[in-house]
């Protein structure tokens, strides 16, 4: 630290004002008057006031104390152990932090007061001084500087320094390779889900399969394929695949459906089933305008029409949203005809 | 030497004999720090840092960082039964089964509120007074690099507790990162350790946030401190003051129970948000669950600008050869950030460049003296607004009344439009300020006394300004465009680099062509001759006579 120099040699502690100011180019209309004179405090002047400011500081230091007191019998005799447990934390909370936060605001207020009405030190001015070194310094350090490394040979020894370039550009590459473990390559898996042909369709929260009468128009129910029940309890699966295949179902009025090419046999009896990850960058979509067939995502509100095949009609999502085929099966049931026939959620390089 | 003997001299003692330490303490402890209100907000930053350290520590003692799915059975009766990861669990206990634990969980996340703001805030009174101009760029960068690694901080520490409202901004982050051309679906099975969300994430966000971003941060803290320590305080002008001094309180005694009080008022207020003001109560959100979200959700404040800007972005997306290029989320989440980052960065050497300027500078300038800067800054500002209200168009929608759609077409323009209009109408409120200044200084204040002559003719009376303030008006830098060099000198040899000369000048004469220049000397005597000039001798003299150099005359 002791390498900050001797910049403050220059330094004067409130000096008197210097005799008439000086203007310092032609080109300021204005002399500097100099530093305004100290004024005195009412704490400099008048004793009584001086002894008041004094208990002031020690009132509220005294008082931080007292808070700190009372932080330590609030948290006992708030217990947050028995009856209620929103309630019993909530006043503890309270207690806890009013003490605290009190005390602490007091000891704060304590030492600001101190120091604006009895801390005795006049204003102090500094000389700054230019922050380069001077040239000598410089020119002896840059010879310093050209000596090591004429020493060293850097300059003079290529094989030794072009050998060494060619170590460190390869440095980075085994710390990017010992990464690799982080997770498995990504393969085929964003293109795939958990329907495929003859999943049936289970109602999220009940997991009991859905018949089309079931089904109201204007009516929508969050799902997810059967499938999923066979995931093992253990391991990230089940929460994957929660991110990945849930699906909405919709039923609407079979003539207010307008299908694309080759979606004409998609729905039943005007029921269609859509993915509920939004196209754009992957949150569940949820809110369902009946009378419009529109569906809004509550993150960035990127809209779909659900009765012209999940088309993007308004905000920032990009794709449709992916419709799967439904059928009814040999029960009687809701069930998929086939895995999505694109994938599902955000957009990415590979996709497509 | 005398010998020393009291407590204090003993301690000093004892490391001056071992490491010289009288000798920096002789010139540092009397360290002249100047007085200004502006000059609070970095310390709010500092001292809402350490309160961070102090409150995470605490957490840390609890929080279990894993995705291991358990069975809760806590205290908050409405969760139990309800599998969840051990982090969410232990995010419950540590509000309901600790006490304190709730107060430290919302003394944390309240300090990283006041974390972003005060840097925010602290950055922006750094740009508006050219406190970034040489010599300070390098405390500049590092202060941008704090505000990266603040957010990054800010975002790791949301995703830990895996409830529903972190897990959904994981969710969008990842949707961010898939939009990487080429390798995103890599990068993100790397970081989620498979398919989203998988049960690696907050085991590995963890490290990061407790480690990694507060020990950058720390170190990047102390280099900024050292820098502010040794380059000395930046202060306004005035009276007394210039380019060769420093005017401030010592720091010790002053600084030391200011700032040190200040530092116990900042822990005192949060602390007393955290007791009063509920922030982030996960039990009511409930675990994460991807296949849910609740309608309104909102990130903290300091990512509104980017959920904005997602929400606000038109739905452009390219297809070539089998490739999917996103631009819907690239821009808003990548390119936008990178730009205006780029530019925060860049500015200090892009106005060094253009106003030929490379003397060091230690006054601040009022904002109105650079009328251009100041433009850019408000403008800035406007186009980040914007950004957040789409980042709540939903909540606009609702309370306003309108449908949502029209929000986000306002923003869509208006981000293209409104910048420019808000600068030029704040670079003509400077012209018009600064006019107003050097009308002062010529003719003083209007005093609102109407006289009439004998004529008839009707004037308004204008009093006299006192010296003080007349220095202060005029004690800045006169600014004027740099010249464009002959195209050929007399010698007849063409500048050289005449294209990037003349792109210089003409963006020198963007930023200082119409600057109001205080009068001259020769403008002032002009206009005290003719009875107009009015500045009262300053009193600054301790007893000096206040004397007028000029008249009040109308």
């Amino acid at each position: 630290m002791s390498e900050y120099g001797g910049r403050h040699g220059g330094d004067v502690e409130r000096p008197e004002p210097t005799g008439p100011p000086v203007r310092e180019t032609v080109d300021e209309p204005i002399p500097d008057p100099g530093l305004p004179g100290h004024e005195p405090r009412l704490t400099d002047t008048d004793p009584v006031i001086e002894r008041r400011a004094e208990r002031q500081v020690a009132g509220m230091f005294g008082l931080a104390s007292l808070l700190m007191i009372g932080f330590i019998v609030a948290f006992w005799i708030f217990p947050i152990d028995d009856g209620d447990a929103v309630e019993a934390v909530r006043d503890s909370n309270l207690a806890l932090g009013l003490t605290l936060g009190g005390a602490l605001f007091l000891i704060g207020a304590g030492a600001i007061h101190w120091a604006k009405k009895l801390m005795s030190s006049p204003e102090v001015i500094h000389e700054r001084h230019e922050l380069r070194s001077t040239d000598d310094v410089r020119a002896a350090s840059l010879s310093d500087f050209e000596l090591g490394t004429e020493e060293s040979g850097f300059g003079r020894r290529k094989l030794i320094r072009n050998s060494l370039i060619g170590a460190m550009v390869l440095l980075p590459l085994p710390a990017v390779v010992i990464l690799r473990d982080l997770g498995p390559l990504p393969g085929n898996r964003k293109a795939q889900t958990l329907w495929g042909p003859d999943v049936q369709v289970l109602r999220d929260g009940s997991f009991q399969p859905l018949r089309p009468a079931d089904l109201e128009i204007g009516s929508l129910v969050n799902a997810m394929p059967a499938t999923f029940e066979d995931l093992p309890e253990e391991g990230p699966e089940r929460i994957n695949e929660r991110a990945k295949s849930p699906i909405i179902v919709v039923r609407m009025r079979p003539g207010e459906i307008t299908p694309a090419e080759g979606r004409e046999n998609w729905s039943v009896d005007g029921i269609l089933a859509y993915s509920k990850i939004c196209t754009h960058v992957g949150c569940p979509i949820n809110l369902y305008e009946q009378n419009t067939h529109h569906l809004l995502c509550p993150c960035h509100q990127s809209t779909f029409d659900l009765a012209d095949n999940g088309k993007a009609v308004f905000g920032p999502a990009a794709r449709n949203l992916p419709q799967l085929p439904l059928m009814v099966d040999d029960e009687g049931y809701l069930a998929a005809q086939s895995d999505f026939t694109e994938s599902v959620g955000p957009s990415y390089w590979e996709r497509g | 030497m005398s010998a020393v003997v009291n407590g204090a001299g003993k301690v000093v003692d004892f490391v001056d004999q071992r490491i010289t330490a009288s000798n920096w303490l002789k010139r540092n402890i009397r360290k002249a720090f100047p007085d200004h209100w502006s000059f609070l907000l970095g310390e709010i930053a500092l001292f809402s840092f350490i309160l961070l350290l102090l409150s995470g520590t605490f957490l840390a003692l609890w929080f279990k960082p894993s995705m291991q799915e358990v069975m809760y059975d806590g205290a908050y009766a409405n969760l139990r039964g309800i599998h969840m990861s051990e982090a969410f669990s232990s995010t419950l206990d540590i509000s309901f089964e600790v006490r304190g634990g709730l107060l430290m969980r919302q003394v944390h996340h309240w300090a990283a509120l006041v974390f972003l703001a005060a840097m925010s805030v602290h950055m922006l009174r750094n740009f508006f007074t050219g406190a970034f101009r040489k010599p300070r760029e390098l405390n500049w960068i590092i202060g941008v690099i704090l505000l990266v690694l603040g957010v990054a901080a800010g975002f790791t520490g949301y995703s830990l507790p895996d409830d529903l409202l972190s897990g959904t901004g994981l969710r969008i982050i990842e949707g961010g990162v898939l939009a990487t051309p080429v390798v995103g679906t890599y990068l993100s099975f790397f970081i989620f350790g498979g398919e989203f969300p998988g049960d690696d994430a907050i085991a590995r966000l963890y490290p990061l946030h407790i480690l990694l971003i507060p020990g950058l941060i720390l170190a990047l803290v102390a280099a900024h401190l050292m820098i502010l320590w040794y380059q000395k305080h930046t202060h306004w002008g005035g009276p007394g003051r210039s380019e060769k001094n420093v005017v401030g309180y010592p720091f010790f005694p002053i600084y030391v129970a200011k700032a040190g009080g200040f530092n116990f008022i900042v822990f005192g207020v949060i602390v007393l948000m955290a007791a009063l003001i509920q922030i982030n109560p996960v039990w009511l959100w409930g675990p994460y669950d991807p296949s849910l979200v609740s309608a309104g959700t909102q990130p903290d404040w300091y990512v509104g600008f980017l959920d904005g800007a997602l929400r606000a972005m038109p739905n452009w997306e390219t297809r070539l050869f089998g490739f999917t290029l996103s631009w819907n989320v690239l821009i808003p989440s990548a390119i936008v950030p990178t730009l205006i980052l780029g530019a925060l960065f860049l500015y200090p050497f892009i106005e060094q460049w253009v106003t030929g300027d490379r003397r060091e500078h230690h006054m601040l300038d009022r904002p109105r003296n650079q009328p251009v800067r100041t433009g850019i800054g408000v403008a800035f500002i406007t186009f980040y607004i914007l950004l957040w209200i789409a980042g709540g168009n939903d909540f606009f929608a609702t309370i306003l009344d309108i449908p949502l759609n029209w929000i986000t077409w306002f923003v869509r323009a208006g981000v293209i439009v409104l910048p420019p209009v808000v600068f030029w109408v704040t670079k003509r409120i400077c012209l018009g300020l600064q006019r107003r200044d050097r009308e002062k200084v010529l003719h003083g204040r209007e005093s609102g006394v109407i006289m009439v002559s004998p004529e008839g003719e009707f004037s308004e009376v204008h009093a006299p300004i006192p010296q003080e303030d007349a220095f202060e008006l005029t004690h800045h830098r006169r600014q004027v465009p740099v010249a464009l060099e002959p195209e050929i000198d007399e010698n007849g040899i063409p500048a050289p680099r005449r294209r990037v000369e003349r792109v210089r000048a003409g963006l020198s004469s963007f930023y200082f062509g119409d600057v109001v220049q205080k009068p001259t000397v020769r403008e002032l005597e002009a206009a005290s001759h003719d009875g107009h000039a009015a500045i009262t001798e300053g009193d600054g003299h301790a007893g000096g006579e206040r004397s007028e150099i000029g008249t009040g005359h109308p």
